[in-house]
């Protein structure tokens, strides 16, 4: 493939990247995504939307999240110098908090007056309840049922913020079929709904727009490491599920050629298993949700389900524009297994005194087992895009097993 | 050269009568009994065939069509199956219209190009692809136009007259009107929504137009068989497939229903 002049120049104006992205819906759904993507071009050419944006942003997010030097885990690594980009620090506990608050307030543009979302640790379903309660919409959030069992605090969460968690039992009641629930009440409702999906994926526009709000984490690194060491970072890492916090932090940074750019996707029980997620470095090219991209899929195309010990990686596709970022070279896919992820959440809480999500430890994992050959001089700064206080009782578990064993 | 979809709604127009199209998933509740079902509908009174190509995520569909989907691929149905099981109906039946409805992905995976070519050499004459809009259309829907099978467009009451035009402008076959938004299996719309809907349809096409989900019974049938060219029904036979899945006289209560529904069509006008 040749080398596009620039890595950031979006989507082409049929929303596709490359031969990814699109917007493979059925028509009931395509005026209303054509309304989305007229809505969001007129918002994000008007400054008030984003003075309101950033407004909530400083306010009510609590940005900028503090780009932080990890000393003790750099001298422990005793390679390249790590640096945090603290998104853990946001109000919700993630990333995904920065989504929610652009789509909330390009619905509320839109005139709609009710919201829903999918979830499937429970991360985004809690950050969208949260801004529905913020401006006092009505909110439903569809689950898998199993998620639901798993992922009981958020579940509680969700609802004591008002929002009504709806659990999914069609197909394989997991975190494809919340979004294909999702779908399906969209079709439903298609006057007064607004879907907030939670990741850079679906049909277009939704890679490009949760993109856009997710950027925000790139352009305050850019600002911050400058500030901190007068130069841009050599190395930008990030855990990729759906790919949003990864694109967030990636985005700002694509056409510059010296920033090596990876991403760490979730190998479960090892790649050569059929129980891992990773989408882009073990699934090939298809057609769901909206979106042509890399997925978890038999040989005749059949949706299986990912695998991770972590709840928020384990969805069998991924953004469209990551896909045409791994087929273009500019970023680097690599993954990590569920235990090299758990060695690394014990690691950062040690050394570091930070709970990392577990969506981040696999991040953390692949930092560990490549910082200690590189030159001292190198920067490289990782997105704790989550906190890792809902994944305690998952550790646990993993922990307990370990320990009967010796 | 005309299609066997063209062929069919000439004839009916010939009858004054509106078509029943019915749809099941292929291979539910597994291949034998689904090809014993496929090849017993014409004598049952369906005018076209809709088989739905088995797809694990049917995210325009309901849980219904979705868990139909689901027993097919368990029992080891896959889209190659299909084809053959289109070849083996096509020895017993060379005049009855098949459409293949789905989602992309399959034939995505399968090569659009090999499956084509495979199609039609089976003996199929039309495709629904449920998540191929007009935006889409590059790919599959012109290939398949161009290889001389009929690629049907489907039009919702969210498609407005700004819109309609584009969307039957390289449709062919027929035009599927989804009388409710929403997915299969609901509610159904109610007969002057439906009618105001297909005349609208009407000023952007010469193309037969027929109406699909919430059609359960011989009456709401015949309602729609007076006001369309065309009823589809498919979720209540998935429903009787889904219920008796396990009874050696499967078929034939899946006929008696689509003789029941072939009569409400039959008298409509």
């Amino acid at each position: 493939m040749s080398k596009p002049n620039t890595f950031r120049a979006g989507v082409d104006e049929d929303g596709h990247f490359g031969i990814y992205g699109g917007r493979y819906v059925a028509e009931t759904l395509m005026p209303l995504i054509l309304d989305v993507e007229k809505a969001y071009d007129i918002a994000r050419a008007d400054d008030s939307f984003w003075s309101e944006f950033n407004d909530l942003m400083k306010h009510y997010v609590g940005r900028p999240s503090p780009l932080y030097f990890a000393k003790r885990l750099t001298e422990h690594l005793g390679g390249a110098k790590v640096y945090f980009k603290r998104d853990e620090l946001n109000h919700t506990g993630a990333h995904k908090i920065n989504n929610t608050v652009g789509q909330i307030l390009l619905a509320r543009r839109m005139g709609k007056t009710r919201i829903i979302a999918e979830t499937g640790a429970g991360q985004h379903g809690v950050a969208t309840a949260t801004v529905c309660a913020l401006f006092g919409l009505p909110c439903i959030v569809y689950m898998g049922e199993t998620d639901v069992e798993r992922q009981a605090p958020n579940v509680f969460r969700m609802k004591l913020l008002g929002a009504e968690v709806r659990p999914v039992t069609s197909g394989t009641g997991t975190l494809k079929d919340a979004m294909n629930e999702a779908l399906r009440d969209w079709v439903s409702n298609v006057e007064d709904t607004f879907y907030i999906i939670g990741t850079v994926a679906g049909p277009h526009p939704y890679p490009t727009l949760v993109r856009d709000f997710q950027s925000i984490i790139g352009e305050e690194v850019r600002e911050q490491i400058q500030e901190a060491e007068g130069r841009l970072p050599d190395i930008l890492v990030a855990c990729l599920g759906g790919g949003s916090n990864a694109m967030g932090l990636f985005h700002p940074f694509l056409d510059d050629e010296g920033v090596r750019i990876i991403g760490v996707e979730a190998a479960g029980l090892g790649l050569d298993t059929d129980k891992h997620c990773a989408s882009l470095t073990g699934g090939k090219p298809g057609v769901l949700h909206g979106n042509r991209t890399y997925l978890l899929q038999t040989s005749e195309g059949q949706i299986i389900d990912g695998h991770s010990i972590s709840a928020g990686l384990d969805y069998p596709g991924i953004g469209p524009e990551h896909a045409w970022l791994k087929d273009t070279g500019r970023v680097e896919y690599v993954s990590a297994t569920d235990s090299e992820a758990l060695e690394a959440f014990q690691l950062c809480t040690r050394l570091e005194g930070i709970i990392p999500a577990l969506e981040p430890s696999h991040a953390l994992a692949y930092v560990a087992k490549v910082v200690p050959a590189m030159e001292k001089e190198t920067l490289l700064v990782m997105n704790m895009c989550g906190r890792g206080d809902k994944d305690i009782f998952t550790v646990a578990k993993h922990l307990g097993v370990e320990m009967k064993g010796e | 050269m005309s299609t066997r979809i063209e062929r069919r709604f000439k004839s009916l127009q010939d009858e004054n009568r509106a078509g029943l199209v019915t749809f099941l998933t292929a291979g539910d509740p597994n291949p034998e009994v689904g090809f014993d079902i496929l090849k017993g509908l014409p004598a049952a009174g369906a005018d076209i065939i809709e088989i739905g190509v088995p797809f694990s995520d049917p995210m325009a569909d309901g849980p219904a069509i979705q868990a139909s989907s689901l027993r097919a691929i368990k029992a080891g149905m896959n889209l190659a199956k299909v084809l053959e099981s289109v070849r083996d109906f096509r020895k017993i039946d060379d005049v009855t219209p098949i459409v293949l409805m789905g989602y992309f992905n399959p034939i995505y995976i399968y090569g659009v190009d090999k499956f084509l070519s495979d199609a039609k050499a089976a003996g199929v004459d039309g495709f629904i692809v449920v998540d191929l809009p007009p935006e889409e259309e590059t790919e599959f829907c012109l290939p398949a136009r161009e290889a001389g099978l009929n690629f049907i467009y489907l039009t919702a009451p969210t498609t407005d007259e700004r819109r309609l035009p584009r969307v039957v402008k390289h449709a062919s076959g027929f035009v599927y009107f989804v009388s409710i938004t929403g997915i299969t299996g609901t509610f159904a719309a109610s007969a002057s929504d439906v009618e105001g809907h297909v005349a609208r349809i009407k000023k952007f096409t010469h193309l037969p137009v027929c109406v699909g989900f919430g059609i359960r019974t011989r009456e709401q049938a015949a309602e729609i068989a007076r006001i369309a060219d065309g009823a589809v029904v498919g979720s209540v036979l998935v429903d009787i497939v889904a219920a008796n899945v396990d009874l050696p006289s499967l078929p034939e209560k899946v006929f008696e229903l689509v003789r029941c529904l072939a009569d409400g069509v039959r008298l409509a006008r």
